[in-house]
C-alpha cells in the first residue's frame, strides 16, 4: 500500500496504490493535509489501483472533504471500480462526493 | 444434514497491519470454493475487514498480546466466518445507527456495522461472552 502525490497544473493528484483500510488511512490523511497547508486548493484522489475501502477509509475521505472545503478548496474522486462504486452508493457517499469515471474528466471538472 | 468443513483457521495478534493479509487469504479461499466473484471481491473483503478491525481495536483494545482467531467453515450453501477476540464482548443490537440518513451521511464514523450487515447475509454474536462475531455469506 502506498500513495504518490503529483501536480497536474494547480491540481494535487493523489494516487492510491492498494486498499484504503484502517492501518493506512492516517498516512493518506496526513499527506493531503500537508498539501492543504502548503496552499493546495484542488485535490483529486485516483483509486484506479484500489480494490476496496473500509469504513475507516471512507471516514477519512469524509474528513478530508470537510477540511478541504473549510479552506475553500475542492475534492474530486476518480476511477472507482464497480465494487467501490457500489460501496459509495450503499453508504450514500456518492451524494457527498463528486466522482468521475476517469482522471481526465475529474481534472476537467474543476 | 448439510456437510460442513473448515476452510480457514488462523490466529493473528491485535495489530491492524495483519488485516489485509488475512482478508486476501480468506478471499482466495472463497474463490477456490467457487463463491461468486463479486461476493469475494466486495462483500467478503469489506465485511471481514470491518469485523477484524472491530475485534482488534474495540475487542482487544489493540493490545498485541491478545489474539484474534478467524475460523471459516463452508457448507453447500454458505461460508461462515467466526471472528473471536479476547475482549469483554459488545452488544450488536445496541448499534443501529443508519449512516445514510441526511443528518448522518457527513459523519466520519459509524459505517462499520452498517457495512457488515448490508454486505453479509447474516451478522450475529455467538458464544457466551459476546466476543465472537459470526458472518454468514450465502453462495
Amino acid at each position: 500500500m502506498s500513495f504518490s502525490i503529483s501536480k497536474q497544473g494547480d491540481v494535487v493528484v493523489v494516487d492510491v496504490d492498494g486498499q484504503l483500510i484502517v492501518g493506512i488511512r492516517q498516512e493518506l490523511k496526513q499527506k493531503v493535509l500537508d498539501e492543504l497547508e502548503r496552499g493546495g486548493k484542488k485535490f483529486l484522489i485516483d483509486f484506479s489501483q484500489t480494490g476496496y475501502i473500509d469504513s475507516s477509509g471512507l471516514g477519512v475521505l469524509v474528513s478530508l472533504s470537510k477540511k478541504i472545503r473549510e479552506q475553500g478548496g475542492e475534492l474530486r474522486l476518480a476511477n472507482l471500480n464497480d465494487d467501490l462504486q457500489t460501496l459509495f452508493e450503499l453508504t450514500k457517499l456518492d451524494t457527498l462526493f463528486q466522482i468521475s469515471d476517469t482522471r481526465e474528466r475529474a481534472l476537467e471538472s474543476f | 444434514m448439510a456437510r460442513t468443513r473448515v476452510a480457514l483457521d488462523v490466529e493473528i495478534p491485535s495489530d491492524v497491519r495483519y488485516i489485509e493479509g488475512v482478508v486476501e487469504l480468506a478471499a482466495a479461499r472463497c474463490r477456490e470454493l467457487h463463491i461468486p466473484a463479486r461476493k469475494c471481491s466486495l462483500n467478503l473483503r469489506v465485511a471481514l475487514s470491518e469485523a477484524l478491525s472491530n475485534a482488534i481495536l474495540r475487542g482487544n483494545g489493540a493490545c498485541r498480546d491478545k489474539m484474534v482467531r478467524i475460523r471459516a467453515t463452508v457448507s453447500d450453501d454458505a461460508v461462515v466466518f467466526d471472528i473471536a477476540d479476547q475482549g469483554p464482548g459488545f452488544d450488536l443490537a445496541a448499534e443501529q445507527t443508519d449512516p445514510t440518513t441526511p443528518e448522518n451521511v457527513g459523519r466520519e464514523a459509524g459505517r462499520g456495522l452498517f457495512l457488515m450487515r448490508h454486505l453479509m447475509d447474516r451478522v450475529e454474536l455467538v458464544g457466551d461472552r459476546g466476543n465472537t462475531v459470526r458472518l454468514t455469506l450465502r453462495r
